[in-house]
């Protein structure tokens, strides 16, 4: 039995963050979802919070990625260099190919 | 139990329940209350000297530095450091890129290499400012960065720990590992101070 789901993005992919809000235990932040970044690496694979905050196995474990934003698409406003990025682990089934 | 100021206080909802949660587990002799008080004991000993040793480390050895750049958690087992469970990201501060560490959905913290967070660390405006302005947060540290360095934010949101690789200062040619690891702060390893060789005092 595979226990992993299979990494469906690699490194330097676009990806856009799901604009969902649903109840429970929720590693993706707020204000991350609906954003659009790309992928820095993927960090290994990992039981799924959501899951297991209700004392289930969480698997298949979902491949977790840090996904790289930058500043200025994130807040409209922000002040800062052009460059300026924030990095945030996404798991998987939050993410959608942009 | 009673605060400064002497005055009885009631016990808040999640200390209750850590209160009863406790008693219970040495009731059914899962645990001791020795082995409680000597794992608080050393959580609370604990500071940031275990990341310092391993910035020292990989500021006099190269190969070192490649491998934990590579993989955190393995490079910290070469010092004897066990990071059990959670791996370890360690992010490298250049000329051109400042790093810096938040946990916005609550308050996770490389703990087996700086202790216990300080409280700012866990406060509400740290954890929503750090993401939104940066440069404003860093500012009030005492570090105003110009605008041609990126500073790259991490959100430690779920599995990863994150520490900062600082830049070594100018100034500490020819310092032993010892030395250099006495100017790493807990602060530069969360990104909101580097490290300065002005300000430590010479060792004879």
């Amino acid at each position: 039995m595979n226990e992993t789901v299979q990494p469906s993005f690699k490194p330097g992919d676009r990806v856009i963050v799901r604009k969902a809000w649903p109840l429970g235990h929720i590693r993706t932040p707020h204000y991350i979802r609906g954003q659009v970044g790309s992928i820095e690496r993927l960090c290994g694979s990992f039981p799924m919070p959501e899951e297991l905050a209700q004392q289930r196995s969480g698997l298949p474990a979902q491949p977790l990625y840090r996904v790289r934003f930058l500043q200025r698409d994130v807040w409209p406003d922000y002040r800062g260099g052009a460059d300026d990025a924030l990095e945030v682990e996404i798991f998987q089934h939050w993410l959608d190919p942009a | 139990m009673n605060d400064d100021h002497g005055r009885y206080q009631p016990l808040s909802y999640f200390q209750l329940m850590e209160v009863s949660l406790r008693e219970l587990l040495v009731e059914k002799g899962i645990l001791t209350e020795e082995q409680v008080h000597a794992t608080v004991q050393d959580m609370r000993s604990r500071g940031a000297e275990r990341g310092a040793a391993v910035v020292a480390r990989a500021w006099v050895d190269p190969g070192f530095k490649a491998r934990l750049l590579a993989d955190g958690t393995k490079a910290c087992q070469e010092l004897g450091l066990d990071v059990p469970a959670l791996r370890l990201i360690a992010v490298e501060n250049t000329p051109a890129i400042h790093n810096m560490i938040v946990c916005t959905l609550c308050s996770c913290y490389p703990r087996m290499l700086l202790g216990l967070p300080p409280e700012w660390y866990k406060s509400r405006p740290y954890r929503s400012r750090a993401v939104r302005e940066p440069r404003a947060v860093l500012a009030e540290f005492g570090l105003a960065l110009p605008d041609h360095v990126q500073v790259r934010v991490h959100d430690s949101t779920a599995d990863m720990r994150y520490v900062v690789l600082p830049m070594r200062p100018a100034g500490t040619e020819g310092w032993s590992e010892e030395r250099l690891a006495g100017i790493v702060t807990r602060d530069c390893m969360i990104g909101v101070a580097v490290p300065r060789a002005a300000g430590a005092a010479p060792r004879p």
